[in-house]
């Protein structure tokens, strides 16, 4: 009979167990697909806010959201015709991202970035900063990197950065609590 | 507590966030409540009235005690006690 009951403990536990394992962590995973000014930094600022609440942060910046971690420094080399293309016309890092709306030829983008100024609202490159002292875990889209032309050797440096595919994003997004798309 | 009560707290550290918008509080929060021990009072001065939503929310997630906030001219003083 107790042995009947020991079974049926050590049934509860693995089962138990296996639960824990499909239980979403506090993480939240974010992905930035759009390479405006504005939504980047709605999505730099629920990052770091993360942060703070002690979540952890996993972010995939793919497509056009992936010019923005360029280093305007920087150059990547080799480049065929169309990469090159492609590298001018994209905006070279953070701090040459433009607003989703009333840019008006970049008018509307600087009047914003001076307003932000005056409201004390941190800059997008100084968001950077502050996710990387935080622990903000940044994936780029392989995939997109190639279709823009990027290359490995012109994005920012930043202590937690892996290049990957939908895979990755997939797995950690499954275990993330939180999901945005931005 | 009473605003009163809270304005004659003794705080153990004072965290001036006032020149910083959101998020900008909150990440100064956390990186100070390291510098205390448990039990001990923090004051976070802010000029962004969305932390003061934010603090207690913050506070009920990490466990800490939020006492309270008084509100002067241009900024807001939150207290907290660290669990």
């Amino acid at each position: 009979m107790s042995s009947e009951i020991e079974n049926q403990v050590k049934l509860l536990e693995e089962q138990l167990k296996k639960l824990q394992k499909k239980q979403p962590k506090d993480q939240i995973s974010i992905i930035v697909f759009s390479g405006d000014l504005d939504k980047a930094l709605a999505a730099m600022i629920i990052a770091t806010g993360a942060r703070a609440m002690d979540t952890e942060v996993k972010m995939f910046f793919t497509f056009w959201g992936t010019a923005m971690l360029r280093d305007k420094n920087k150059s990547g080399k080799g480049k065929d015709f169309m990469s090159k293309m492609f590298g001018i016309m994209l905006p070279k890092g953070s701090t040459k991202l433009k607003l989703s709306n009333m840019n008006m030829a970049g008018m509307g983008t600087s009047m914003m970035k001076g307003l932000m100024k005056k409201k004390r609202v941190a800059s997008l490159s100084e968001m950077f900063g502050t996710a990387a002292e935080l622990g903000v875990e940044i994936n780029i889209c392989e995939m997109s990197m190639d279709l823009m032309g990027f290359k490995r050797e012109e994005m920012i440096d930043y202590p937690n950065l892996h290049y990957v595919g939908v895979g990755s994003y997939l797995a950690d997004a499954e275990e993330s609590r939180v999901q945005l798309f931005i | 507590m009473t605003t009163d009560e809270l304005k004659a707290l003794k705080s153990d550290l004072v965290i001036d966030a006032r020149g910083t918008a959101c998020p900008g509080p909150l990440l100064a929060a956390k990186k100070a409540i390291g510098e205390i021990e448990s039990g001990e009072i923090m004051e976070i001065l802010s000029a962004d009235e969305g932390t003061k939503h934010d603090i207690p929310r913050w506070c009920d997630k990490m466990e800490h005690e939020f006492l309270g906030f008084v509100d002067t001219d241009s900024y807001s003083r939150l207290f907290l006690k660290k669990a």
